[in-house]
């Protein structure tokens, strides 16, 4: 028989249109096919800096989310009571004068009984100007309860943080150590990084209690115990000062180990720098034995100095270091078996990072010049490459672990080295040059200065004269002073409780507040419906704007339907969270590849239109007229400073178009699409490690706007803010806390990593462990409805130890009660052998309530699915003092989810996974029978 | 009952690395997206937000977990699809041969048109590779994107299958298994790569190369204390070992 003819060169598409993608945190570069004006399929754009040419599964599913039956089709008020889902469709017009009705009278009278919090955003520098402009302290998206420890740890101490804002060297790396869950941001670029290390013979170590996903691949495997990293790295810290593998010169020249401290305690300024006339930090300069500031041009800082200055004796963090950490109370002997290892395990670990570090450095034959005018033949690298999230971060102590993570990673001289971790501009950038919180709110004014920032001491923070928190939740308090990200998920609850204060409206975006985005789902969708004594709701007014038939949309008054990632106009700004690369600043935008096909509108463009309909500063022309058309508008025309707006690409200059610095551009969203959908601007080869201290960043970061004059500094292996929180912790000072938290300042505001037991239930109650994580094919992802995700991940058991299934007698498919401190859940399980002993863990967020996603009411999501949430609550147990302790690390005030304790019963199987909510009535009806498309060209 | 040719020009295939799969399924939604729009049937989905969604996957990534005697246990990601056999009894079975190999690159392929859908193919099959569309009615496979590989409306670069081009990881190659010097057959070749279920007798074209050894370090653990030989065991002791480490600097 003659073998078939087969088309190979079929047409693929009519024609290709390149924009983001937005199915994660992640904004790859994609390729969308278009047939007959419809989107067809979506690849990896090759050129693009994130992703160059890959796509997960997500990204490759996008054309499902686009085409979702849970799309919203109009704007919609609330007819049924809260949380029934039973709305009526109503015109934009009339869905933007009721919130104007709303919003009008609150910002005239008291602006800050709005509360204006936005969850996946990624359009935060926008959304926070209009939050100043109307003039309420309470704005914030959901970096609190994601993985703020990180950032604010990262910050603080080096000026830049993991994230997206920080990568391995992948191409030099020889050893990786990846701590925790962190298979959400940069999830392209480290499994191409992964890859690449696999490829060139690089060994991977994971440390993590459950082996999947990256930890899968690992070459060795550490199954620690959950919150104990901190005490891990410490430990390490100590086997490898004791065998003196550390760069000292690294340490001497680029950190402040050299740098002098107050030495005596009854000195007020006791752990305070020493500091010049001119504030800054004082080193002894090794040959000439004097006393200089840290950046003075040819110091050569002793980390070993002392002096003794009017009485006083001073000496070098170093020695503080060397005090604290050779103690044997951070011997691997001593903390092994807290971290469920061995102490060889320990010592082998730490080995092997002094080996690579020491013995295999590398060299790259690049001069520099550093910012005290010396001339560097070449770039040493220690080839230790480290990267953590939010694994390590949902900890009460995860602050102060990621200070200990970093501060390892300095130590070894592991930081802007080849071989190590690298900056992504806009970082590296010092806390100081961030802003400093803002939250005094004036009726009918703008805010006083931008909402978050970085407290450099207890003047910053937000407090009234009464030193009662400014802000509803309760960030840049003594609870939580260095809440750089707010506190998303104390919102409702302290609304609830009018603790600080009573709000009138709620405006959310993007949020599943009352579902995966909270603690304690169940207390919060009560909190959303509770009424008062008059059967008024508790919190009066809710807006929310979401483009999917989310559980959160049941619970708002007023919905304000979004469009879909691919029919809209977004910046990736290099004033908010670029898509930069450790060689090249970029930036990047989206834009309407099709247009919507139902009445609804890209949020930006809508908070805009409220904006000017609210006489919003920056929002209107002299004549009150509408400034911007629309967001697109807003993108090529907006500028924060002059030269400066969202978009840093082809800008205008004197010569014609430049990026960078430049007057605005009608025509760059064009040219930003005609490019690719993004814009590079590559950092000079000299430029590309040393960030901080290298005068040829400086000097380009200067060029290209990311800074107005050069901002050399130092790494905080101490960090002064901490010890002046600390201090007033102590009772020293002006501003002190109160006295029910003072104990706690002095303890876990320690200005050199601690570790410390997160507070989450009796072990002996509660001795077992439990977490969740998202899989990769989700992760961030709006809403897992998708149908082709939702065919890899429809269910979520409870994953169990071999020996916690042998000990309650349970097999796969088995139902158990899991108890915590607050509540339980009767939920399936499945066994796993690779995890450790100790803990359990599920996959967040496949559980959906009935009505919601536009799933049937027998999906299995909605019948056997679960929550975690509804066992972890948002405040600690109470202790008996009439007071509300946040479950949140106590420096940043970070959603300690990964601190939950529980105990497990095996139990009869219920018809659905408990507990069991109403079905929502929804408003867009359940998906389709059946899928079988085939775009027609 | 449908012949297998001889021989085949070339052998295209793909080499699986299960020492980098992450196990993030890119491959199989990226496989998904390209063959419902092109090759033959649609990829169909039935119940697709019900209480037992069940789709065509030309791709699937399975888990499983290993337990080595002394070590923790492993977890495994099994990416799995048309392994493109040299005597595939998917072929041999098929009662109208519509399911054939073809002679210039040995990819196996289903005739859409003449295949009646009977199943017996999927049966023959020890791999569990090949899915019939409850839409169509049609068996659909893994065609290794015949119509992107030689396709000339795409860029040179592209003209490999949506799974390689997609894979984050670059755990997935694709070549000629049939010329041992090509980069797939020299990949194999250095990392020790194997066949599926060779028992089987089905002589697959497309090769796993093994994860390598894990968790060896107590093997190591004599040869890294050096290391860590102290230089000082109190913090007196440690700053003069920097003072005299500096000296000589």
């Amino acid at each position: 028989m003659a073998q078939p003819q087969v088309d190979t060169s079929p047409k693929v598409s009519d024609e290709i249109r390149k924009t983001t993608c937005y199915m994660c945190a992640c904004r790859c570069g994609i390729n969308v096919h278009m047939k007959g004006g419809k989107v067809a399929y979506i690849e990896g754009n090759r050129d693009h800096p994130i992703n160059k040419g890959v796509l997960c599964a997500k990204g490759s599913a996008g054309i499902i989310q686009h085409n979702a039956p849970s799309r919203l089709r109009a704007p919609l008020r609330r007819v049924g009571p809260r949380g029934s889902g039973e709305f009526e469709e109503i015109s934009w017009d009339e869905a933007l004068e009721t919130a104007v009705g709303w919003l009008k009278p609150l910002r005239d009278t008291a602006p800050e009984k709005l509360a204006f919090f936005t969850g996946r955003d990624q359009s935060q520098s926008f959304t926070g100007w209009w939050a100043q402009a109307y003039g309420t302290p309470n704005f914030a998206a959901h970096g609190g309860f994601c993985s703020v420890n990180m950032a604010t740890a990262g910050i603080y101490t080096m000026g830049g943080a993991f994230w997206e804002f920080g990568s391995p060297d992948w191409e030099h790396a020889k050893l990786f150590l990846l701590f925790g869950v962190a298979e959400d941001h940069d999830s392209n670029p480290i499994k191409m990084g992964i890859g690449r290390l696999k490829e060139r013979g690089a060994k991977i170590v994971g440390v993590n209690p459950i082996r999947s996903g990256y930890n899968a691949v690992a070459d060795d495997w550490i199954g620690i115990t959950p919150g104990t990293d901190g005490l891990l790295i410490l430990s390490l810290i100590h086997c490898l000062l004791k065998a003196g593998k550390i760069d000292l010169d690294y340490l001497a020249r680029f950190t402040n180990a050299p740098v002098l401290l107050n030495g005596d305690p009854k000195s007020p300024d006791f752990g305070l720098f020493l500091r010049d006339e001119d504030g800054k930090p004082q080193v002894i300069d090794r040959p000439s034995g004097k006393l200089m500031a840290w950046d003075t041009p040819g110091v050569r800082p002793d980390l070993t100095g002392h002096i003794r200055r009017a009485g006083v004796t001073h000496t070098s963090v170093m020695h503080l270091i060397a005090d604290r950490y050779l103690s044997d109370d951070h011997a691997p002997e001593a903390v092994a078996e807290r971290c469920g290892l061995t102490p060889d395990r320990i010592h082998a670990l730490a080995a092997e990072l002094a080996r690579v570090a020491f013995d295999e450095a590398i060299t790259l034959d690049r001069p520099w010049t550093d910012f005290r005018g010396e001339r560097h033949e070449k770039m040493i690298g220690r080839p230790v490459a480290i990267h953590a999230m939010r694994g390590i971060s949902a900890h009460a102590n995860g602050f102060q672990t990621a200070r200990a993570l970093h501060v390892l990673q300095i130590l070894l001289g592991a930081v802007e080295t080849p071989g190590g971790m690298r900056f992504k501009p806009p970082y590296p950038k010092p806390a100081e040059a961030h802003p400093r919180p803002h939250a005094k709110a004036t009726p009918g004014k703008p805010l006083n200065g931008p909402h978050l920032g970085y407290p450099q001491g207890p003047e910053d923070l937000a407090l009234d004269a009464d030193g009662k928190p400014l802000r509803i939740d309760k960030s840049f308090t003594w609870e939580n002073p260095m809440s750089a990200h707010g506190l998303m998920h104390m919102v409702i609850s302290n609304a609830h409780a009018g603790d600080p204060y009573k709000i009138d409206t709620l405006f959310l975006y993007m949020a599943n507040m009352a579902w995966n985005s909270s603690m304690n789902s169940s207390g919060v969708m009560e909190m959303l419906t509770d009424t008062d004594e008059n059967g008024d709701y508790v919190i009066p007014n809710i807006i929310y704007s979401d483009a999917y038939s989310s559980e959160m949309v049941a619970y708002a008054d007023l919905i304000l339907p979004d469009t879909t990632y691919l029919e809209r106009h977004d910046c990736i700004s290099l004033l908010d969270r670029p898509i930069s690369e450790p060689d090249a600043a970029a930036d990047a935008i989206r834009w309407p590849v099709v247009e919507p096909d139902r009445d609804v509108r890209g949020f930006q463009s809508v908070l805009l239109d409220l904006g000017a309909r609210l006489n919003l500063l920056g929002m209107v022309d002299d004549t009150g007229a509408p400034k911007y058309a629309d967001y697109a508008d807003y993108i090529m025309n907006h500028e924060r400073k002059p030269g400066i707006g969202p978009l840093a690409g082809w800008r205008m200059s004197d010569s014609g178009l430049t990026h960078g610095r430049g007057a605005p551009n009608a025509a760059q969203i064009d040219s930003y699409i005609a490019g690719g959908g993004f814009c590079t601007m590559h950092i000079p080869e000299e430029a590309q490690y040393y960030k901080p201290w290298n005068t040829a960043y400086q000097d380009w970061a200067v060029q290209t706007g990311l800074f107005d004059a050069a901002t050399p500094y130092i790494f905080q292996l101490y960090v002064e803010p901490l010890r002046r929180f600390q201090r007033a912790g102590e009772g020293k000072g002006d501003i002190l806390p109160p006295e029910h938290l003072r104990a706690q300042i002095a303890h876990k505001l320690d200005p050199l990593p601690i570790w410390y037991a997160p507070d989450a239930g009796n072990p002996d109650n509660y001795p077992i462990h439990a977490l969740t994580q998202r899989p990769m094919a989700m992760y961030h992802s709006w809403g897992s409805q998708n149908a082709w995700l939702r065919q890899l991940h429809g269910h979520n058991p409870m994953y169990l130890p071999s020996r916690l299934m042998r000990d309650h007698d349970l097999q796969d498919g088995d139902w158990a009660r899991i108890t915590s401190p607050h509540g339980d859940i009767t939920v399936p399980v499945a066994e796993m052998a690779a995890l450790n002993p100790d803990t359990i863990w599920t996959w967040n967020a496949i559980g959906k309530r009935k009505g919601a996603w536009a799933l049937k009411p027998d999906a299995p999501e909605a019948t056997r699915g679960f929550l975690l949430n509804h066992i972890i609550h948002e405040l600690l147990p109470p202790k008996g003092d009439g007071l509300r302790w946040s479950n949140s690390d106590p420096v940043t005030g970070q959603a300690a989810w990964f601190d939950l304790r529980v105990r497990i019963e095996k139990t009869t199987a219920p018809a659905e996974a408990q507990p069991t909510f109403a079905k929502l009535i929804s408003p867009v009806g359940p998906g389709p029978d059946q899928l079988t498309w085939k775009t027609p060209s | 009952m449908t012949d297998l040719p001889a021989t085949t020009d070339r052998k295209l295939g793909l080499v699986i690395d299960l020492d980098t799969c992450v196990g993030c399924h890119a491959c199989v939604i990226s496989c998904k997206g390209w063959n419902t729009e092109n090759y033959g049937a649609p990829l169909s989905d039935q119940d697709p937000y019900g209480a037992d969604p069940s789709g065509t996957f030309l791709n699937r990534v399975h888990s499983y977990e290993v337990q080595p005697q002394d070590a923790p246990a492993q977890l495994i990601h099994f990416p799995k699809s048309c392994l493109h056999c040299e005597d595939a009894p998917c072929v041999t079975v098929c009662p109208t041969g519509a399911s054939y190999k073809r002679t210039e690159d040995g990819i196996v392929l289903v005739n859409e048109t003449d295949c009646i859908g009977c199943g017996l193919c999927a049966w023959a099959c020890p791999y569990g590779a090949r899915e019939l569309d409850a839409a169509e009615g049609v068996m659909k496979k893994c065609t290794l994107c015949v119509d992107r590989i030689y396709n000339e409306n795409l860029p040179e670069e592209d003209r490999t299958p949506a799974c390689v081009r997609t894979c984050p990881a670059g755990a997935r190659h694709f070549g000629d298994l049939g010329d041992p010097d090509s980069a797939v057959s020299q990949l194999v070749a250095d990392r020790g790569g194997i066949d599926l279920m060779p028992e089987q007798g089905t002589k697959p074209v497309n090769k796993y190369l093994p994860p390598r050894p894990k968790d060896t370090w107590q093997g190591e653990v004599d040869v890294l204390a050096p290391f860590l030989e102290p230089v000082a065991e109190e913090p007196k002791g440690f700053l003069a070992w920097i003072d005299k480490t500096l000296e000589k600097l």
